[in-house]
């Protein structure tokens, strides 16, 4: 009974709090959170419906207002066929958080698999495996994807998979370390103990426990994606559109950034947004499934 | 006689993101010069912080000093600039820490370091202070001083860099040395040998020590007087010798008991101070140690008792007056575990305990790691961890395995239970040869022969609740579903002493000794035979030791267990073990019935291990044997006995010639060409 008192005092204010297990219901709401949730959830819109979102047709130009500053019929001014940024913006999202998300998707899936495998085997398996990243870490990226783009030719899912090619080395190089280090950990030594099998441990303790930093890895990663996905468009292997995603609204109006700040200032903008938002839903996500910083998280 | 340092009400507190939490409260201590001062507690006693108030180096770490008044001769340290702190520092008191190897810095050689501090506080030449560092070096027993100048940290053992920081420490003459846990990250021989140094030391050199320490046998060697900390808080202070005669707080006189672990029958319950250390942010009311203290009365629930004189001693307790009378520790009290369901159902089978039958035997076992591996399949030099070792193991005893750090025991149980190929040799567990059957065979064996990890902390995932830490094991081997596993989970809770709602809850909302509990019930969960625990106590608070080593007899006795005690705590292994066998450097140097070992060591080794063991009457420590030197690690293998460069019996033959195990006396066994019997 003793220590059964003492249990209690020892966890403290925990013990006047029922502990909930499982789901990812947020304890109290947080300001910072709310805001990252409702962007995101705005941009997903626009990707969805842009024509309900968007005060013009992203096609439509008038003549008589070219490289208008922001004002109330346009709010973030026109460029210089007198397109209105604000509805190329809302309509660019959907090929831009396509081209990010899908890219880190395939990026982190397959160079996570790759480090996992050869973190946990090691060996042999670890050493061709772990050249073979090298080998593609020594290319820069966008010379990779430049080279598989103009291979694969002009297409959306081309220019996905020659993205997701040059994010491949560092998901690799991340994953391998986390799961060299978790595999020596003593809890996992104490479920072999126990007679777990190496793929039991693998998935029950090892991957969970590596997941996290990839997990904020993959959300950084999104912005670059999309860059990186525009820089193709600017350099000509890109897709061929009417309508322009973030990147190529970027380079486009990098020439007139000293006279028309409006230009690439807003799709900039929305870049940073996303980015800052899905790094702030990753991070919430990544303490709310760690138990011992559950506590924190809210 | 003024004295040296003057800690005056000192209260300390911490800001944190959960609030502030009170790390010391009205602690008033006063050193004088040239005397010794032991400030002994638990984790989270708040014994370190207060020997970083003295530093003042509480404000890397959010601390502040709130109330009371530290002074140095006079000095008032709280009102110190940072530059007027400088020159106390290192000056007129230093500090040695726990983690040698973290307080050097690695990328610059001993040497380099030692003269930076004496210039930085001493007008010197570089020559000068060179010559000085040396001479130092050479001062607290580093053998070739000169050479270790130019070493880098890294190429020093712990026990020789502690001695280097000692150096560093003494290089300017302090009046005040502090030093926290100086010895707890090292071996018990090397231990003895580093108190011994600090205690030449503070009386050539007239200063004041400070030592911080959780251990009444480190206090029981070096100190004039104690303080015991509790939650922030002195409870006792007395000089050595009537502390350790006439404890009158409850919680020194549990500590005492559980430090030292008189020799008693075996299978006797050790008295044990229930419960664990109260977190700062949640203390109880009135006494802070009422809630774990077995006098306590509704007077401590309610206010905090002030400290009081007893002839020499102060006391902050209720009860002090009544105690000393009482013999110490009274009845101990049945653990939890009892008043859980423990012995029902789940608990039939008790293994056919035939005692004496040989549960597991170990021939010639080898096991060689390869340092550096070059090409793949191509290892070149190798160390041997574990080198021809050949036992049994019987069943339902308890054979302790006891030896410094390096000595290739924890290597030894990991073999026993194959978590590790063993480069040579065999092992029958029963009738089954464990080196030759295959995965599959090997997995459903595990379910009799578990494992108890040394650290509570690492061995259980952090992402897993404690019912499915626990259940892990059912899943694996029985399969079992839904309510028939909450059952067995709940019932193997309530048998390691943990109250069965805890299933819901994560590893970190547990102490270290709850911990271990959980860890224990991972391994009883498939009713093994065999149980090898791999210094299961030695991460553990002192008070909990105790409690752990109750719950692993107990459940021996209900389930005839076998259990490989692995520790270096010898009174420990004494305390447990039916028979004890003590490794050095891969061998077994000797194997005897625990109380024959204790009573006549026939290895030197094993004597000098013995001599060790801190005795609790200072009067009574008389000059142990002295083991000077550390284990070798060296890929040569050296010739003859590994142990002769250490021994003070070593003659020519045991350079020639490698002693084997032999039968000396009845049970006993010893690898010794001249033993001691």
């Amino acid at each position: 009974m003793r220590e059964r008192l003492n249990l209690n005092i020892m966890l403290g204010k925990r013990e006047l709090r029922p502990y909930r297990t499982g789901g990812l219901r947020p304890r109290s709401y947080n300001v910072l959170l709310i805001a990252a949730a409702a962007a995101i959830a705005w941009f997903a819109g626009c990707a969805i419906a842009p024509d309900w979102l968007a005060p013009y047709p992203p096609t439509e130009m008038s003549s008589d207002s070219l490289m208008q500053p922001p004002s109330w019929a346009h709010p973030f001014g026109t460029d210089y066929f007198g397109r209105d940024v604000l509805s190329l913006v809302v309509y660019g999202s959907r090929d831009s958080l396509f081209i990010g998300v899908a890219s880190i998707l395939i990026g982190g899936l397959a160079g996570g698999a790759i480090g996992a495998i050869s973190g946990y085997i090691g060996g042999l398996t670890d050493a061709v495996f772990m050249r073979a990243v090298d080998v593609l870490m020594t290319i820069p990226g966008v010379l990779l994807a430049l080279a598989v783009a103009s291979a694969l030719g002009p297409s959306l899912f081309n220019m996905v998979a020659a993205v997701s090619l040059g994010t491949i080395p560092g998901f690799a190089r991340l994953m391998r370390g986390q799961t060299l280090g978790i595999k020596n950990r003593p809890y996992i030594v104490a479920s072999r103990s126990v007679g777990v099998t190496r793929f039991g441990i693998y998935w029950k303790h090892v991957l969970p426990n590596s997941l996290s930093p990839l997990v904020v890895m993959a959300t950084l990663g999104i912005g670059g994606s999309i860059l990186t996905g525009s820089g193709l468009s600017f350099l000509g292997v890109g897709v061929l559109k009417e309508i322009p995603d973030w990147g190529e609204l970027l380079s486009q109006g990098r020439s007139y950034l000293t006279v028309a700040w409006w230009i690439c200032t807003f799709p900039g903008l929305a870049i940073a947004l996303l980015v800052l938002s899905v790094n702030v839903i990753g991070d919430w996500l990544r303490d709310r499934l760690d138990p011992r910083r559950r506590g924190e998280a809210n | 006689m003024k004295p040296l340092l003057d800690i005056q009400r000192l209260s300390v507190d911490f800001n944190t993101k959960r609030g502030v939490l009170h790390a010391l409260h009205e602690v008033s201590l006063t050193i004088k010069a040239g005397e010794a001062v032991c400030l002994v507690g638990e984790s989270g006693s708040g014994k370190t912080i207060a020997s970083k108030a003295v530093m003042r180096l509480l404000g890397h770490e959010n601390g502040s000093i709130v109330n009371g008044r530290i002074a140095l001769s006079g000095l008032d340290l709280n009102s110190l600039t940072q530059s007027e702190l400088r020159a106390v520092r290192g000056k007129r008191m230093a500090m040695i820490f726990q983690e040698p190897m973290a307080a050097f810095d690695p990328v610059y050689t001993i040497g380099y370091q030692l003269v930076e501090t004496i210039r930085r506080h001493e007008s010197m030449s570089k020559s000068a202070a060179r010559k000085h560092a040396a001479s130092l070096l050479g001062r607290v027993g580093i053998p070739e001083p000169e050479l270790c100048m130019k070493q880098y940290p890294g190429e020093l053992s712990g026990g020789m860099l502690q001695r280097a920081m000692i150096a560093m420490a003494l290089s300017c003459g302090p009046e005040l040395l502090i030093a926290d846990e100086p010895t707890t990250a090292l071996d018990m021989t090397i231990q003895a040998q580093i108190l011994r140094l600090l205690k030449e030391l503070q009386k050539e050199f007239g200063m004041a020590l400070f030592l911080i320490t959780h251990d009444f046998g480190v206090a029981a060697r070096v100190a004039d007087r104690i303080a015991v900390m509790y939650a922030g808080r002195i409870v006792e202070q007395a000089p050595a010798q009537e502390l350790f005669a006439r404890p009158r707080h409850p919680y020194t006189r549990g500590l005492i008991e559980s430090a030292f672990m008189p020799d008693r029958e075996r299978g006797e319950k050790l008295p044990a101070i229930p419960g664990s250390i109260p977190n700062l942010n949640a203390l109880p009311e009135g006494c802070v140690f009422h809630p774990r203290c077995l006098h306590a009365t509704d007077r401590c629930r309610v206010s905090e008792p002030p400290t009081v004189s007893f002839s020499g001693s102060e006391v902050a307790c209720w009860h002090a007056s009544e105690l000393p009378g009482v013999s110490p520790m009274p009845e101990s009290r049945p653990p939890l575990s009892e008043s859980g369901g423990a012995g029902g159902t789940g608990w039939g089978r008790m293994h056919a305990a035939s005692e004496g039958e040989d549960l597991f035997r170990v021939e010639g076992l080898y096991k060689d790691y390869p340092l550096r591996s070059g090409l793949p399949g191509r290892p070149r030099a190798h160390i041997r961890a574990v080198d021809g070792v050949s036992f049994t193991i019987r069943q339902g005893e308890t054979l302790g395995l006891v030896g410094e750090s390096g000595s290739g025991k924890s290597t030894l149980g990991r073999l026993l239970l194959r978590l590790e190929p063993a480069t040579a040799g065999t092992l029958f567990f029963q009738d089954t040869n464990l080196t030759g059957i295959g995965a599959s065979k090997l997995r459903r064996m595990r379910k009799d022969m578990q494992m108890i990890f040394q650290d509570p902390y690492g061995s259980l995932d952090p992402r897993w609740n404690v019912g499915e830490l626990v259940g892990e094991p059912l899943d694996v081997h029985l399969r079992l579903k839904g309510a028939d596993k909450k059952e067995r989970i709940e019932e193997i809770l309530a048998a390691v002493g943990l109250d069965p709602s805890v299933m819901n809850r994560y590893p970190h909302e547990f102490s270290g000794g709850q911990r271990q509990r959980i860890g224990i019930a991972r391994a009883i969960a498939l009713n093994p035979k065999f149980v090898v625990a791999d210094e299961a106590v030695s991460a553990l608070d002192v008070s909990v030791q105790a409690q752990i080593v109750n719950l692993l007899q107990d459940l021996q006795k209900k389930m005839g267990l076998t259990y490989l005690f692995i520790g270096h705590g010898l009174h420990v292994v004494r305390h447990i073990s039916d028979r004890i066998a003590v490794m050095h450097q891969g061998r077994i140097v000797e194997i005897s019935p625990s109380r024959q070992l204790f009573r006549r060591p026939a290895h030197p080794y094993t004597r000098a291990l013995i001599a060790s063991i801190p005795h609790p009457d200072p009067q009574v420590q008389a000059e142990p044997d002295r083991m000077d030197g550390e284990p070798l690690f060296s890929t040569r293998t050296l010739s003859g006995c590994r142990f002769r460069m250490r021994c003070p019996l070593a003659t020519d033959r045991c350079r020639e010639e490698r002693p084997e195990l032999r039968r000396l006396d009845g049970e006993q066994y010893a690898a010794c060409h001249n033993p001691l019997l």
